[in-house]
């Protein structure tokens, strides 16, 4: 991850920094707070609900991953354990009647996701790098297939449920309707979100990245690699767990599915997709894959197929994710060399359209051709209507996607160049990326 | 894991106790029958010798499945580890290969017959996987070994999802060649089909072929060379992209080659690649990241483990007896209950837990990383 550096913000010194600082975090709020006036339908507000804990969830992937540089496919263990300790101290409270209110219930799958790190992290974070990422894996497969053998706790195939409104009620507070949960939501992925921001900027923050960065000179400075993954290893664990207790909440069920390496995927997917070399990377991933992932799934049946295919994308050409391709266009912006720049993404986006229309109707026709049989065979897009067994329209989506895909090549080219020339100016300038 | 192990469908007819529970109170049924004292030991005496063939027989044909099981995990974990060692990327779709090689087979099969399918298949998966090389790892190299890995990982998804969209999601009617579908030889009273005979024969020419490939040919050296010393290869002048295509289409080959051999005998599905890329890694590990002999002796040793495990209809409850009446649905009672073959398909992750504590660099690894 050498290439893309983790951006810090610069240390708020002047009041204008600081300005801009506390009004970031008050925006968010505020945000927080609109939304639900905004959007006051229970689909929304479950939309917001989902989005929070994804976010937690992506953040939480990003101290492992983006911070310490340790590709983990097993998250999800800790969000799975989260989530089930959850359930089983809601019931519990629910029985024995403690007082104990719901927004606690959170906290007990932290601290579920915290021991179970740091249970299992020891011997995971020993090494780092591709070992380290086989080990998540054995060690997931290990807690997801003993999931289905311990039935009294994991309550096998179907999972346990609980009731969250018959716990302690603080305030009057019954957390039945969803605008209860999605506040609740929010609050936990405020705190959340301030706890994982303010890590970042601790001499342990630092010290993540640089055994991220070279873990040799880490040792050669006094400090021991390993020990410093393994408690970034704990703090992913932790907030995993308020995550999957969030999810557990929401949901009032959990089942194998919270720990499968399905879920692990998608923490990958949201903290990548949105770049992990960023602080604000990951918050942008969940929400766009949480959001992509109830849109495509209405739209289509292979809409997991387009989410592989982004992410391969973002892997091949946008490494730094969304927020890292955002932030490579700083110093452009600042040195007002934005122009050309923009005017080459204008000629290169025609091209570019065709491509991907060429391919999503050629997957479409596939789908339909194929699996979907029972399916109507005739597609309709925009008012026209394309048969998809016919050769022709076959012979369309290959000619969009070979005709744009020749010229997108070109533009992009020019785009490359476009680009170079306003950073060779940008830097002359003085703005550095 | 259900039909990852090949064969276990003919030992799950041994069960004498089907859930696995000693009934308090069957013992003494033999008592019942009230013969006399000699012909009650004759009875006893064939019962012992009945059961002691039992044991033999499932001892040899769970060998025998063992091997066969780690002949194929080493037809993919071979390729891996080579692939690993020269590009320093793990191929997370490596699996997925596997998949392709068996769907391809399928079809390949349904359209002029096994025989072409089990030279077509493999051949279709070398191209595709040399083409996944070179436009896309190459690609990728650059931005560092996180994103190539992820770039496989993105693969396998895209892969299996693709595949799903194909063939769907339900397992494909992929058949044992009419060739072959009779039974080789029968070991006490079970069949031994000839098909898993062909199977193992398939995978120790591969085997001997990759063996002989790799110590005796030129081409062998310079993979043998790069393993250790990937750089100085490049600096000798050698086309060290050529060499890593080529590795990552045999590679891939081979996946597919054990792809095409396993789907008649094992479940063509769609998700085949899910159950078996973990366990191929943890092969990987097990054996050190880039020993291939060590590839070797980890997939025998799995195959083994997992066989015999699923074999075994143990448990502590049948060891000591059930628990106390009182005892109601909890985790000790699951623990109790559990039999050893219900546990096989955690054993594998076990085993590399257990390495990962004690040793580390894997059986016969040198590299920490």
């Amino acid at each position: 991850m050498s290439s893309t550096p983790f951006a810090l913000a610069a240390a708020p010194s002047r009041r204008r920094d600081a300005l801009q600082f506390y009004g970031a975090w008050l925006a968010v709020i505020a945000v927080m707070l609109i939304l639900p006036r905004a959007f006051s339908s229970g689909g929304a507000l479950t939309t917001f609900s989902l989005m929070g804990i994804s976010v937690i969830f992506a953040l939480s992937y990003n101290i492992l991953l983006g911070q310490t540089g340790m590709l983990s496919f097993g998250h999800a263990v800790y969000y799975g354990l989260g989530g089930f300790l959850a359930v089983h101290a809601m019931n519990a409270i629910g029985a024995a009647k403690w007082p104990v209110p719901l927004p606690v219930v959170p906290l007990i799958g932290g601290l579920a996701g915290l021991v179970f790190a740091l249970i299992l992290g020891w011997v995971s974070t020993r090494r780092s790098g591709t070992a380290f990422a086989m080990i998540s894996l054995g060690v997931a497969e290990l807690v997801a297939s003993s999931a289905l053998i311990l039935r009294s706790f994991f309550g096998g195939e179907a999972g346990v449920t609980a009731n969250r409104t018959k716990l302690f009620k603080l305030f009057g507070l019954s957390f039945g309707p969803q605008i209860q949960i999605y506040y609740l939501v929010a609050a936990w992925t405020l705190i959340a979100l301030i706890a994982m921001y303010a890590l970042t900027r601790t001499p342990f923050g630092r010290m993540c990245n640089a055994v991220r960065d070279n873990p040799e000179r880490v040792q050669f400075v006094g400090y021991d690699p390993h020990i410093v993954r393994y408690i970034a290893f704990a703090f992913a664990g932790l907030f995993a767990g308020i995550a999957g207790a969030l999810s557990a909440i929401n949901f009032e069920i959990a089942n194998s599915a919270y720990l499968g390496t399905q879920q692990s995927g998608v923490a990958l997917f949201a903290a990548y997709i949105g770049g992990i070399g960023v602080f604000i990377g990951p918050v942008i991933g969940a929400i766009l894959v949480t959001y992509l992932s109830l849109v495509l799934s209405d739209l289509s049946s292979v809409w997991q197929l387009y989410f592989g295919l982004i992410f391969i994308a973002v892997v091949a050409f946008a490494p730094g994710g969304i927020a890292g391709l955002l932030l490579r266009h700083r110093p452009l912006l600042r040195a007002g060399q934005m122009w050309p720049v923009l005017r080459a993404y204008v000629v290169a986006a025609p091209p570019t359209a065709v491509m991907l229309a060429g391919l999503v109707l050629g997957i479409e026709i596939v789908v339909r051709h194929t699996v979907g049989t029972s399916d109507d065979p005739v597609m309709h897009l925009f008012g026209y209507s394309l048969d998809t067994g016919s050769p022709l329209s076959w012979a369309i989506a290959a000619l969009l996607t070979l005709v744009g895909f020749t010229l997108a090549r070109l533009t992009w080219k020019h785009v490359a160049r476009a680009f170079d020339d306003a950073m060779t100016v940008a830097r002359a300038k003085g703005y550095l990326a | 894991m259900p039909g990852l192990v090949p064969g276990i469908h003919a030992l799950i007819d041994n069960k004498q106790d089907v859930d696995g529970r000693d009934k308090p109170g069957h013992d003494g049924d033999q008592s019942k029958l009230r013969t006399g004292p000699i012909l009650d030991r004759r009875i006893a005496a064939d019962l012992r010798q009945w059961q002691g063939a039992r044991v033999l027989e499932l001892i040899f044909t769970s060998t025998l499945n063992g091997v066969l099981f780690g002949m194929l995990l080493f037809l993919m974990a071979s390729g891996l580890t080579v692939i690993f060692s020269m590009l320093g990327v793990l191929n997370f779709a490596h699996a997925s290969f596997y998949m392709l090689g068996a769907f391809f087979g399928y079809q390949v099969s349904r359209w002029i017959g096994f025989w072409p399918a089990l030279v077509i298949a493999p051949l279709a998966a070398r191209v595709l996987g040399a083409g996944v090389e070179r436009y896309g790892l190459r690609n990728v190299h650059r931005n560092g070994h996180v994103a190539e890995l992820l770039f496989t990982f993105g693969l396998a998804f895209v892969i299996e999802e693709t595949v799903q969209m194909i063939w769907g999601k339900a397992p494909v009617d992929y058949r044992v060649p009419q060739l072959l579908d009779f039974p080789a030889f029968s070991v006490f009273s079970t069949n031994y089909p000839a098909y898993k005979v062909f199977m193992l024969a398939v995978a120790v020419a591969i085997f001997a072929a990759l063996l002989i490939g790799i110590k005796r040919t030129r081409i062998g050296m310079i993979v043998q060379a790069a393993l250790t010393h990937p750089h100085m290869v490049g600096h000798l002048g050698h086309n060290v992209g050529r060499i890593f295509m080529l590795v990552f289409g045999l590679g891939t080959a081979l996946a597919a080659v054990a792809g095409v051999i396993a789907g008649p005998a094992l479940v063509t599905q769609s998700n085949m690649a899910a159950l078996l890329g973990p366990i191929l890694f943890v092969v990987v590990v097990v054996g050190g990241l880039g020993s291939l002999p060590g590839a070797f002796i980890a997939s025998l040793l799995i195959g083994l483990l997992q066989t015999f495990a699923v074999a075994i209809n143990v448990s502590l409850a049948s060891l000591f007896g059930p628990l106390a009446a009182g005892h109601g649905p909890s985790l000790l009672t699951d623990v109790w209950n559990v039999s050893v073959a219900q546990i096989a398909p955690v054993l594998p992750y076990l085993l590399l837990v257990l390495i990962l504590i004690f040793r580390p660099m894997g059986l016969l690894g040198t590299r920490e990383t």
